[in-house]
C-alpha cells in the first residue's frame, strides 16, 4: 500500500510536468485550431538546452527556467509570424505535413549534433529525496512539480487578468468579432503560439531533472501531449493539467506494476475509454 | 469623408460586388438598402477591412484605405456594429467593452468612453460581470453598439442592427442611431427595415446583385416608385 501510494505521488508530479507541456499544445489548438505536431520536438530542444548550459556553464536547470521558456516564447512568435500564419485556417493536412515537416528537421537536426545517446543532467540532488512517513519523494520531481504547477498558474493568470489574454481568448471566442473590433489577429496569435512554446520551454527543461534528453523521445512526448490534451478536453487549461496527472499517475502504475515498456500501453487504454465514454474530453466543453 | 470608388470584390469566384461608387458626407446617415444576398455586408466588410477589394479605391478623409488589414482601418476611427451582433459570448460584459478600446487611438480614453457608454446603457451597467452570451438579443445589440463606442469612431457602420429584436428594441437601436449622429458621429445603417431607414437616412443607396442601381435623398428614394413596390410592397 505504501509503495502504490509512493507510486501514485511520484506519477502526480511528473504528470503535472506533461500537464505543463500538454498546456502548450492545448492554448495553441484552443485559439488558432492549428495542432502543434512538433511538440515533443520543441521539449525536447528545451531538454538539450537545459543539458547544455548546466554542462558548459554550469547552471541548473530551475535557474534556466525561465530564459529559457523566454527565449521559446520569442522563437514561436517568430515561427508564427513566418511560417505558420499562412497555414492558419487552411485545411488540417496542409497544416498537418507542415509541422510533421518542422519535426522531422527538428529530430534531425537534434541527431546530428547530439546523437542519438540519452543525455543526462546528474544535479547534485538528482538522488536526493524527501521523506515523509513511508513515503520517499525523489527532490527533483518536487522541484519540477512546483516550476510546472508555477508556470502554468502565471498562464491562467494572464488569459484571466491581463488586456491581452482577454483579447486572445476573445479570438478564441469569435474570431469575426476580433476583427470587428479591430484586435490584430495576426499578433495576437503569434502571442499565443509564443505562449505555447514557452510552456513546452519550460516543461522541457523541467523535464530534463527527471528524464535524460534524447532524440527518440521527441515523437513519444508529441503523442503523450496529444493524448493528454484529448483526455483533458481539448482547448481547457484546467484539463490539460488533469490529463497530465492523470496520464503521469497510469504511467507511473504501469511502469512499477507491469513493465516501463509498457507504460504507453496503458496511457492510449485510457485514452481509447475517454475518447468512447466522454469524446469532448474529461473538462472539454464542446467538440 | 469616406469614399468608395469602383470597388468589386469576389468571394472565392462568386462575384459580390460590381463597380460599387458611394460617398458618406461627415456628420450625414447614410443608408444602405436591398435584398438578402445583393451584397451589403460584403459591402461594409470590405470598407471595414476584412475583404481585400479586386479593384477600385476606398479614401476615408482623403486617405486611401483599400487592402489596410481590419485593425489598422479601425484605428483610423472606422467602427462597426456587424451582423449578428458578434459580441465574445465567453467573455464578461466588461471584458467586451475593453476589447472595444484595444485600438492605439482610444486606450488612453477607456474609461471616460466606458462611463460614458454605461451612462447611454444602463443595462449593461448591470451585467458587467455576466458572460456576454447570456444577454438577451437587445442587450447583445446594446453590447455591440458600446464595444463600438468605445474605439472613438468618427464613423460607425451599422450592419442589420434590428435584425430578429422586438419592436420596442428595435425603436430603441433607431433612437441610439440617431443620438449618436446628433453627437457628431458619421452613420452608415445597413437595415432591412426599408421604411425607417429611409427616413432618418440623409442619403440612400439600393444595392442589387452586387451593383449600386439608385441613390438619392432618403426622401426621395421612400417616394420612388420602384422603392416602393420592390422593398415596401406598396
Amino acid at each position: 500500500m505504501a509503495i502504490t501510494l509512493n507510486v501514485i505521488v511520484q506519477g502526480v508530479l511528473t504528470g503535472l510536468v506533461y500537464g505543463l507541456m500538454a498546456l502548450g499544445l492545448s492554448v495553441i489548438f484552443g485559439v488558432m485550431r492549428v495542432v502543434n505536431f512538433a511538440h515533443g520536438e520543441f521539449t525536447v530542444i528545451a531538454m538539450y538546452a537545459a543539458f547544455i548550459l548546466f554542462e558548459m556553464l554550469g547552471l541548473q536547470p530551475l535557474i534556466v527556467l525561465l530564459p529559457i521558456a523566454a527565449a521559446f516564447f520569442v522563437v514561436g512568435y517568430l515561427l508564427q509570424r513566418s511560417l505558420i500564419s499562412p497555414f492558419v485556417g487552411r485545411a488540417e493536412h496542409e497544416q498537418f505535413i507542415l509541422l510533421v515537416g518542422l519535426a522531422t528537421v527538428i529530430v534531425n537536426g537534434l541527431l546530428l549534433v547530439f546523437g542519438p545517446d540519452a543525455r543526462p543532467i546528474n544535479l547534485p540532488y538528482s538522488f536526493d529525496s524527501y521523506a515523509i512517513g513511508s513515503l520517499f519523494i525523489d527532490k527533483v520531481r518536487v522541484y519540477a512539480a512546483l516550476g510546472a504547477f508555477a508556470v502554468a498558474a502565471a498562464l491562467f493568470l494572464f488569459f484571466r487578468y491581463t488586456r491581452t489574454g482577454t483579447a486572445i481568448r476573445a479570438c478564441a471566442d469569435n474570431l469575426t468579432g476580433a476583427a470587428v473590433v479591430g484586435l490584430d489577429v495576426k499578433q495576437l496569435y503569434a502571442v499565443t503560439f509564443g505562449l505555447g512554446l514557452a510552456c513546452v520551454g519550460a516543461a522541457g527543461t523541467l523535464m530534463a531533472t527527471i528524464a535524460d534528453a534524447s532524440p527518440s523521445l521527441a515523437q513519444a512526448y508529441t503523442l503523450l501531449a496529444f493524448t493528454i490534451v484529448i483526455i483533458g478536453g481539448l482547448g481547457s487549461m484546467v484539463g490539460a493539467l488533469v490529463g497530465g496527472v492523470l496520464i503521469g499517475v497510469s504511467e507511473a502504475l504501469a511502469g512499477f506494476y507491469i513493465q516501463p515498456s509498457m507504460k504507453s500501453m496503458f496511457s492510449f487504454a485510457l485514452l481509447i475509454i475517454v475518447l468512447v465514454l466522454r469524446p469532448q474530453g474529461l473538462l472539454g466543453r464542446r467538440l | 469623408m469616406l469614399a468608395v470608388d469602383g470597388i468589386s470584390v469576389y468571394h472565392g469566384d462568386a462575384q459580390a460586388l460590381d463597380e460599387v461608387s458611394l460617398t458618406v458626407d461627415e456628420g450625414a446617415i447614410v443608408a444602405i438598402v436591398g435584398a438578402n444576398g445583393a451584397g451589403k455586408t460584403s459591402l461594409i466588410r470590405t470598407i471595414a477591412g476584412m475583404h481585400r477589394p479586386a479593384s477600385g479605391r476606398i479614401t476615408f478623409q482623403g486617405n486611401e484605405i483599400a487592402g489596410l488589414p481590419s485593425h489598422q482601418v479601425c484605428n483610423l476611427g472606422i467602427g462597426q456594429v456587424a451582423e449578428g451582433r458578434q459580441i465574445f459570448p465567453s467573455l464578461s460584459v466588461s471584458e467586451n467593452l475593453d476589447m472595444g478600446a484595444m485600438l492605439p487611438r482610444a486606450r488612453g480614453a477607456r474609461e471616460r468612453n466606458r462611463q460614458r457608454v454605461l451612462a447611454m446603457f444602463p443595462k449593461l451597467a448591470e451585467r458587467l460581470a455576466q458572460a456576454a452570451g447570456t444577454l438577451s438579443g437587445g442587450e447583445q445589440q446594446m453590447l455591440a453598439i458600446g464595444r463600438c463606442l468605445m474605439g472613438e469612431p468618427r464613423l460607425v457602420m451599422f450592419d442589420e442592427p434590428s435584425l430578429g429584436l422586438a419592436p420596442t428594441i428595435v425603436h430603441d437601436v433607431l433612437k441610439t442611431i440617431r443620438d449618436l449622429n446628433a453627437e457628431g458621429i458619421t452613420c452608415v445603417l445597413v437595415e432591412q427595415n426599408v421604411a425607417v431607414s429611409l427616413k432618418i437616412a440623409s442619403r440612400a443607396y439600393v444595392l442589387e446583385n452586387g451593383r449600386i442601381t439608385l441613390s438619392g435623398t432618403g426622401a426621395e428614394l421612400l417616394a420612388d416608385a420602384r422603392v416602393r413596390q420592390a422593398y415596401l410592397g406598396i
